[in-house]
């Protein structure tokens, strides 16, 4: 009995939100990084399932572009929170409002 | 079967993806995104996505979040941050696009509309995934591939010049 290809996207959509969410409700930098790091996850869950339903190989390469990304994101997000919590030494994101109007 | 290991695998993701934002521990959200990249290697084992689940594993769990703990402990905070103040509006948001984005799906699901029809692709049983995805990678999408590298060296760069302290001031 095959899985259908909706129940994927549901939990693709299911994390994804869980990933807005906590983008929006943490004040702690790291979890907003670990909460993007849940949405490309969602979004590669889609990309593998759909690639199974077509039976095309397309989407597991976009898998590896999206891989690429996110630890090009960790990289340079890693670098400014370190640059962040030097400067201020907290990593606490309602301190940082030298932009807010 | 395939629904059981379905329904477990995607309890677990659920679940410790819930936790990676809910716990205050940052170590413990790190630890708990890794249980969620592992079951999300296992649900692409069941996909017949071999190599992407060990990519996964090895880039996901064996690198990023060393980087991720790695930070966490460098820079060893012991304050415990509560949620934003922004919390009720962020649920209501949450929540609505959930129930919109299922409503949709179920809708779509009944509807009379034109179903996309899987491909059958010609069967290939001799080449395996991995050797599937190199010819796809090196003939296709090999002009995004090259852009793909040229980012992780802009990035490398970027890190180095964001994290050094006083990387310019040395020689002025």
């Amino acid at each position: 009995m095959a899985v259908p290809v909706s129940y994927y996207v549901i939990l693709s959509a299911i994390v994804f939100i869980t990933g807005i969410v906590g983008v929006l409700i943490r004040r702690n930098i790291i979890i907003i990084l670990l909460s993007i790091e849940l949405m490309l996850n969602a979004t590669n869950i889609n990309f593998v399932a759909f690639s199974n339903y077509f039976h095309n190989v397309a989407g597991q390469v976009f898998v590896f572009f999206a891989l690429t990304v996110a630890a090009a994101e960790v990289a340079v997000g890693l670098a400014i929170i370190i640059a962040l919590y030097r400067s201020k030494s907290s990593i606490n994101v309602d301190e940082f409002q030298l932009m807010k109007w | 079967m395939a629904q059981l290991f379905f329904f477990y695998l995607a309890g677990i993701i659920v679940l410790t993806s819930i936790l990676v934002v809910a716990l205050r521990n940052p170590v413990y959200s790190a630890l708990s995104l890794l249980i969620m990249f592992f079951h999300v290697a296992g649900l692409y084992v069941t996909l017949h996505a071999e190599f992407v689940a060990a990519v996964q594993i090895i880039v996901y769990a064996g690198a990023i979040l060393v980087l991720y703990l790695f930070v966490v402990m460098l820079l060893n905070l012991h304050r415990e941050d509560r949620y934003h103040a922004q919390f009720p509006l962020a649920t209501l948001l949450g929540v609505t696009i959930l129930t919109e984005v299922i409503l949709l799906m179920l809708q779509r699901g009944d509807s009379g509309a034109p179903v996309a029809t899987p491909v059958i692709a010609p069967p290939t049983p001799a080449i395996g995934n991995t050797e599937a995805i190199g010819e796809v990678l090196y003939s296709t999408y090999v002009f995004p591939f090259e852009v793909a590298s040229l980012i992780l060296l802009v990035a490398m760069i970027g890190a180095i010049v964001l994290a050094k302290q006083d990387l310019f001031e040395q020689k002025g």
